[in-house]
This record gives structure tokens, sequence and C-alpha cells, in this order.
């Protein structure tokens, strides 16, 4: 079956096309040529009507035992927003902490069709997938999370050299079903459980007499080396501490060239000034991103209104338990792999620290230059919902609109900025390529995130709106894979995305180390330890899609 | 996928029989006979060994076929006003399948282990907590103390396997490893160290235990207490308890919700967990709940991730409504509100439906006897003996693949009840 959207304006920054009108021809789930006989099965008159790829969420936490632990504990919040059930759609709840089937509905209905979960630890990996599994529509993936578990840090006191290191970061990506590399707190996790409360970026883990710097060197060597296309994904030092900036710019810098993706931030951009002893480190952050190639972000943006934190992070959640709302919190330490910590928060206009993270994240969109280079996320839920995302876009293109929400906001906080000097508005190209291509390159997704000829048909078709908010809540179609799943807004048809993985080689020799570990150590078998791909296939819902390393991928 | 080596002999074979989840068994097959070989104890050998009998469905006694099995259910949920999914003793998929059930014919589900989990569920919904992993537990607890629960009787290999490894990670002598009992006395001699050092075993009733931990609490806050013993336990013994956990570089407090069977267990729960997180204001220490058998730990997983809640959760209204009192099985069953009763209970011929009026759908493991026969039987496959599937392990962050080790013919809970959500 050929089908034609016709008449469309394109967005397509892979391609450089910007607000071009052309027809898209669809077949099979794919992107096509137009057909040399001109027959077509079905035409859709998508007339002045703007086209993109479908959205991409590089960072969304929506499955595994964190986001799980704050489903349980937050029926209060559920209650606000069930969802009820259709003739198409099981029920479920929305908001903080959402179902895994209303998640996926929702993030269709945005037009979203891929979303990967940041924080995948190895040993909890078994669960992501099998939340993802049931997160329907959308096309998924996980990073595996390592630097505070038991085995890398063992290698790195003994100074084990980088083949050895790559060899088991391969062996992880593999075994844990994961598409990319993550780091949280390097170290600090593991340090937590030798009572340290806090590791700077040098300063040592008293067991190992490692530091977060080596950890990172050593990580973000591995994929490099390994040809891993998604650069490090680092969760750095200090989240949420005042003055963390000086950090972050000092990470920055010791990563010495090689490819880093800083992750929420907004959330390590603070200074120390003013009365308050807390400031918008966003200006230097930002001039430290644009000088630096190298180095990626996304920025966690926070929005007003009750969310729930949960990070692998259980050092800094620990620290900010007090400040949870309501007053409830969990913090878990798991299995010499890492840990985790769940806290309620609420984020309030009227509060001088919240209102600031609020326009330290808007200043950091506003300044990083390049939109290739920054990514349009909350950190869900830990900034906001993720069903706040067309009001972040409105921000981000509506200078006016952005003004009159900072006038309500904190007023000493309004004092602190020069937010409502700063006249950038985002273009719909810029937001193309922030929500689009530019995670679909930053991720290595070969054939998602544009939409030349053979990428697969993720397409979104908005109505021009001048309410940007408005446009991008609800979009008149989405097709995932070709299949129309979307019509005016509302879920027309349910499918199954794939899960997108990386499969660099390791040398098995590895495993003769890792068994001995796993038998000696452990509670869990090395052999039970690996998910199978049949687990991922599972009950043939789920799929997988192997993408290609980069060139000169080594192992 | 599965390790079987030669002479259906099985390596490395996980049990869903016990919340701790042990992954190293080994079991001989013959035919359908399982024999685990290495590593049993009395608990994974029963869940095991017990013996394959029934191949048939039944209506109202009368052997049938699986499709007639099915429609027939079908037509009962259809023509019911309150269905009741309960037992819930099944793995990852078929958890998945009774929410989809649960769903499509606004069934209200619950599990038979609820009562116990609740205890845990209630605090973490309340205040929250902070707790720590077996793998963690065996690497690094410095001081152990366990309240109100014999943790041999249910939990036979948790000191082999948790407590006393050859080795720690961290230079640790594992043999120092202090253990205290507090409330009840352990039924065996598993605590005792390899090296021949007993636990010390601070005698309560159950019934006191509340009070014990209050003071207890109070104690590792550094508060004055008048009296001179609490529930026949000299203060001065309850305060040299708070003083090891304060100097201890990594305590673990342990239950199981099923042992602290007293009423409002979980307001002693939620007791423990405060003091946890007021310790760990100077020194790392963290709860350990133990629990999770049979699939308790995966179907509240997968109630949480599916629709927001766990167990005790209605679809009456079309959509997930939680309720940990009003959507108690066993209640909606004593006060006549349930038509019909669906129970699921995969691993246990044991696990038998509670005796009710109403009419009583079962998917069992092969061998249930029951005291009066269900309208509907389906003998079940058990996961991890005739399937592949997934379970929990208790500390929620440990799922394990679980093999199949025979071909029985027996259809899986997921397959059952996924025809019948077909055939509504």
């Amino acid at each position: 079956m050929l089908t034609k959207l016709t008449g469309g304006r394109v967005i397509d920054p892979e391609h450089g096309i910007n607000d071009v009108v052309r027809d898209i021809y669809i077949r099979d789930g794919r992107i096509v040529d137009a057909p040399s006989d001109g027959k077509i099965d079905e035409e859709i008159d998508v007339r002045g009507k703007i086209i993109m790829s479908g959205a991409i969420d590089m960072h969304t936490h929506i499955g595994g035992g964190k986001v799980n632990i704050a489903r349980t504990m937050l029926p209060e919040d559920h209650a606000e927003s069930l969802i009820e059930r259709t003739e198409l759609m099981r029920s479920g709840c929305g908001h903080a902490a959402p179902s895994t089937l209303t998640t996926g509905y929702r993030y269709a209905e945005m037009g979203y069709t891929a979303g990967f979960e940041p924080a995948v630890l190895p040993i909890n990996a078994r669960q992501a997938h099998m939340e993802m599994h049931d997160t329907p529509i959308i096309d998924k993936g996980g990073y595996a999370m390592l630097g505070s578990d038991d085995f890398l840090l063992r290698m790195m006191a003994a100074n084990a050299d980088q083949d050895a290191i790559n060899n088991y970061v391969a062996w992880i990506l593999t075994h844990t079903q994961a598409l990319g590399l993550k780091v949280v707190n390097p170290g600090g996790i593991n340090a937590f459980k030798f009572n340290q409360r806090k590791l700077d970026l040098d300063e040592k883990n008293t067991f190992y007499d490692v530091s977060p710097r080596e950890i990172l060197q050593r990580l973000s060597r591995a994929v490099t080396e390994l040809g891993v296309p998604h650069p490090l994904h680092v969760h750095g030092c200090n989240l949420g501490v005042p003055g963390n900036k000086d950090t972050t710019l000092d990470t920055i810098q010791g990563i010495e060239g090689l490819p880093m993706h800083l992750t929420h931030i907004q959330f390590h951009s603070y200074g120390t000034e003013g009365d308050f002893k807390f400031s918008s480190g966003a200006a230097e952050i930002a001039e430290a991103i644009n000088r630096n190639k190298n180095i990626t972000v996304d920025v966690g943006q926070i929005l007003f209104g009750q969310t729930v934190t949960a990070s692998g992070d259980n050092m800094r959640q620990f620290a900010g338990a007090p400040h949870a709302h309501p007053n409830k919190w969990v913090c878990m330490d798991i299995e010499c792999d890492a840990g985790c910590g769940v806290v309620p928060f609420k984020y309030k206009d009227q509060s001088f620290v919240n209102a600031l993270q609020w326009m330290i994240g808007l200043e950091t969109f506003l300044m990083v230059d390049d939109p290739w280079r920054i990514f349009l996320t909350t950190d869900h839920p830990n900034g906001a919902p993720f069903t706040s995302y067309p009001h972040l876009i409105k921000l981000l293109m509506d200078k006016s609109f952005r003004n009159d929400m900072l006038s309500t906001l904190h007023p000493e906080a309004q004092k602190a900025t020069h937010l409502a000097s700063i006249d950038r508005e985002y273009s719909l190209y810029d937001i193309a390529t922030m929500t689009r291509a530019g995670a679909a390159r930053l991720l290595g997704l070969a054939d998602r995130g544009h939409l030349g000829v053979g990428a697969a048909a993720d397409i979104t078709v908005y109505r021009d709106q001048p309410d940007r908010e408005k446009m991008f809540s609800s979009p008149d179609y989405v097709f995932k894979d070709g299949n129309m799943v979307v019509k005016n807004g509302e879920l027309v048809k349910i499918s199954w995305g794939t899960t997108h993985v990386v499969k660099p080689h390791y040398d098995a020799s590895i495993e003769k180390s890792l068994k001995s570990y796993f038998d000696k150590y452990h509670t869990v078998k090395m052999g039970n330890f690996k998910i199978s791909d049949d687990e991922i296939v599972d009950d043939g819902r789920g799929s997988l899609t192997v993408q290609p390393l980069k060139q000169g991928g080594k192992l | 996928m599965t390790d079987k080596q030669s002479d259906g002999i099985y390596h490395d074979v996980a049990s869903p029989f016990c919340g701790i989840a042990s992954d190293d068994l080994v079991v001989e097959v013959n035919g359908n006979t399982v024999t685990v070989k290495e590593n049993g104890d009395p608990v994974t050998r029963h869940g095991f060994e017990t013996p394959l009998t029934d191949l048939s469905p039944r209506i109202k006694g009368k052997e049938v076929s699986l499709d007639e099995a099915v429609s027939h259910i079908a037509g009962l949920l259809k023509n019911s006003k309150q269905p009741l999914i309960g037992g819930m003793g099944t793995d990852l998929n078929g958890a998945r399948a009774a929410m989809a059930l649960a769903d499509i014919s606004r069934a209200t589900i619950d599990s038979q282990f609820s009562d116990a989990a609740f205890r845990n569920i209630l605090v973490l919904q309340d205040t929250g907590y902070m707790t720590t992993t077996l793998t963690e537990v065996r690497n690094r607890v410095d001081v152990l103390l366990v309240v109100g629960t014999d943790i041999e009787a249910a939990f036979p290999r948790f000191f082999e396997r948790v407590i006393w490894p050859k080795e720690s990670m961290f230079d640790q002598d594992v043999e120092s490893r202090e253990i205290i009992y507090l409330g009840k006395k352990p039924s065996g001699d598993a605590s005792t160290s390899p090296g021949g050092r007993k636990a010390e075993v601070i005698e309560c009733d159950d019934a006191d235990l509340p009070e014990v931990i209050s003071v207890l609490r109070a104690l590792s806050n550094e508060r004055t207490i008048q009296a001179e013993t609490v529930g026949g336990i000299a203060v001065s013994k309850l305060n040299e308890i708070a003083e090891k956990l304060h100097t201890a570089h990594y305590s673990v407090i342990t239950w199981s919700g099923s042992q602290l069977n007293h009423d409002h267990a979980e307001v002693t729960i939620q007791n423990i967990c405060e003091m946890i997180k007021e310790i760990n204001d100077s020194v790392r220490c963290n709860g350990l709940p133990l629990g999770g058998k049979e699939g308790d730990t995966t179907v509240n997983a997968v109630s949480s991730w599916q629709s927001g809640y766990p167990m005790r959760t209605s679809f009456s209204r079309n959509m997930p409504d939680y309720d940990p009192y009003i959507n108690r099985g066993q209640r909606m069953l004593d006060e006549g509100e349930v038509d019909v009763l669906l129970w699921v209970s995969s691993f246990n011929t044991e696990g038998t439906p509670p005796k009710t009026d109403a009419t009583t759908i079962v998917l069992g493991r092969s061998g249930m006897t029951f005291d009066q026969e269900p309208e509907v039987f389906i003998p079940v496959g058990v996961p991890g003996i005739d399937h592949v599937g997934r379970t929990f392990r208790c500390d929620s962050a440990v799922s394990l693949p679980l093999k199949k080790l025979r071909d029985s013919g027996l259809p899986s809970t997921y397959d059952v009840l996924t025809a019948v959500e077909q055939a509504l």
C-alpha cells in the first residue's frame, strides 16, 4: 500500500529542508520515492500543514525500578488523573508517574515516536525492558548505567588497561540490551555505601581510591573506542548543590576533548552569589558548551507543580529528601551495582530557588547557540512530566509569553536573571533539530529523525497555529512506521515500537573474570544476569533493532 | 536458552518458590519428574518436585477441552456484576494477562499474599523507606537485626547465601558479623556463624513488638526512657542494640511481612523504617523486607506499572481505583460482594481458593485438591518448570529468568487468560 501525504510544508533539518512544500510517500513502513507510474492507494491532503519526523525524547524515565517505586508510592497523584479504558486503549493513570500504557499513548498523541530510558541499572535492566515492552506505539531503548558498580571500580583500582574496560563496557551493553552508556554521580553512589556524603570531581572513593574524573575518562574513552554512537551520557557530580557550576566546568575540561553528553544540565548550573547564596551559572555553562564542540547537553527544564524525582543518584537524593513533598521518600542501595532515590517534589513559582531553576533552564536553552547540541527535556518526571513539553516549546518560541510568565515569579528571582532581555525565539526548524534530527544523530539512529527516502515513516503533521503550545499538544496526524496512529489529535491505532540497541563486539575472555566475580560475590548467576533477545521479543509484540557502530569502532 | 547439559540435568535454575529466588539449583528432569539434585531446601524441593497429576480442564468436575473451559470462563465473566481476580500466584506474563483481563472485565484484582505485602506497601505510600538488596547485604552487612521473624522457616538458604559467604568484597571478616534476633527466636541454627558463634536472641511476644520497636527507636534518638523493661526486655538491652546500630558501618534490619502478624503491623514496620532513616543521618543502615514468594513481588510490580497501583485495585468504573481496604479480596468475598472469583495459583497445590458462594474458576497447579469442586478448574503450567517465565525477588530490584524444564503440555496462565480476554 502506497500512501501520499500531499502538499505539506516539510521541515527536515537532517537534509537542510526548512519549510519547503513537498509530497511524502510511504510504503511498508518506510518513506519512499514518488512511484514512477504515479499510482497511489491513499492520499492525505496536508496542504498548509507542518510536517516533521516523529519526535524523539532522548532522556525520559519511563521504565525500571525507580519509576515503578514512584508509581507505587503516589496513589494520590494518580487519583487526580485517571484514564478511562476505551475500545482502543487500556485504562491507566497520567501525570507525574504515569502507567506504561498511558505513557505510550500520550507520547504518540503529542507526536513523539521514540523515548529513551536513561538510567538502566544493569541488574535491573530486565525490569526496565519489561516496562518498556508494555509501553505502546513509541520506540524505546535504554542507557546502561556504570560508574558505581564494584566490578568497574575493582578494575580501575587494579589499574586495568583500557582494553579490558572497553571489553567490560561492551559486555554490559550487549547483555543489558542497551543503546548507550550512562554514568550517574560517577563513583558517588558507591561512595555513599561507604558513608561518604559528597564526592567532588577529584575526591577519591575511600575504599577504591578512584575519583569521578578518572571514571568519566575511562568510560568516555570506552564508548568512543567501541564506536558506540551515543557519547557517554553523564549525570555529573554534585547535582543540585549551589556552586556546582564549577564542578560542571571542570567536568567539561576534564574530559579532554572526548565526546560527552551532559544531561539535565540545568541541575548542574548553579552559582552561590546573592542574598540567597544561589545564583544562575547558565551564562558560563552555555559559553563553555558553545566553545567545546565535543559537548552535548539536554536541559532538564523544571516547570511548576507537583512531580516526583527519581534518580540513580541516591547520595544526592538522600541529601534532598528533607524537601520531599508530600513528605515520603525512598532510597535504595542496589546489588553492588548502583542505587536509586525517589523523592516527590513540588516546584513552586513563589520559591526563589525554584523560580531561578526555571530561569536557569531557559537561559541555557537560549544561550547555547547550536540546536544540534542541546536537547529538549524536563528529565521526565524530575523537572516536570513529559506532557508539559508543548508548554516548554511555547516558552522557547514566544518571547512575550515567556516574559509574561517570568513576571509572575518570585520577585527576587526576577532580579537575578537577564532572561527578560534575551530576544532569541526558537524557530520551528530549531525545534525540529532539537527534538528530531539532532536527537537521532546523537543516539546513532540511522533511519529515524528525518524524512529522507529510506527513513522509517515516523511522521508528525501539525496544523500551523500561532499558539505553539496548542500546536504541539495535538498534531493532526502521527504515523508510526507508516501506520496512522493519531488522527486529529486522537489515537486511532495501537502499534508496538521496536527496542533500539547496540551490540559492540567483546572478547569472550571477559566472562572468565565476570563468572568468578558473580559466583564469589553475587546472589545472581552470570548466565541469569544476561537478557536474551527472546526476552525483548517476548510475546511477539517486541522487536530488536541493532544500530550500527561508528566506523573505526574497535574490539 | 536452557543450560541443559546431558541426561536431563539443568544448571543455574532459579526458584520462584522462595522470595530470595536462589538461582544456583541443579535440577534433574526425567519425563515429567523433576528432582532438585543440588542446592535444594525444603521449600524449593517441594516447589519443584510436586508431581504432575491432572492434565485436563474440568467444568463442574467433568473433563472438557481447554477451548470449552475458556469459553465457559468468558461467559461467566461477561455476565458477572463484580468479578474478583484473586490468588495471583503467577509470573510476569501471567500477571500481564490478568491485568488485561481485569481491565476489560471490570474486575477487582488482589493477591493471596496481600495482607503481608501491604504491611510494607502502606509504609511506602505513607512515609517511604531506605532499603538494600541481597548482594549488598552479602558483601557489606556487619550487624543484622532480625525483627519478629524466624527467617529460616520461610527462607531456608538466606543465611548460607546472604550472611555467611566464604568471603565478602570489602575485606570484611565475615565471621565477625553480628546477628541479633528481636522478637521470635530462630527455629534452627542457620544463623550460627561458620565458626560456631550463635546469634543473640532477645525474645518477646509478637504482640509486644510495637512497644519494643517504639522504645528502640526512642533510644536510637537518644531519648530518655523511664521504664526499665518493655515487653519483658530490659531497656538496657535495647539500648545496646541502638548503640550497635549507630556504631556499625552497614547495619541491616530485616523482617518478613507475613510473620509480623499482629494488628497494624504496618505501624511497627513504619517505626523501623523511620528509625533507619534517622540512623542514616550519621551512619549507613538499611531495611531488608523479606517476602515475595510465588510471584508476590512480581504481580505488585506489574500492576503498578500497568495501572499506577499495586494489588487491591478495581476496574469497575472502567479505570483503575485503588483502595487497600475496600478492594481487599477476602473482605469482598466475606461480604458477598463478588459473584465470580477467578483464582490463579500456578506455583503451589496448597494455594487453593477461599471458601465462597461466588462461582469459582481456578487456574491452579496440577494436583490441586478442593473441598468443593470449583465451577471451572484448569491445571496450568508452573512458571520455571512447564514454561519459561520471569519472577521478581523480594528486594524488587532483581528479576530472574525462569526455565522450561519439561514438556507437560499444560497451558500457561498467560495462554489461558489471554484466550479468555480475546473471547470477551
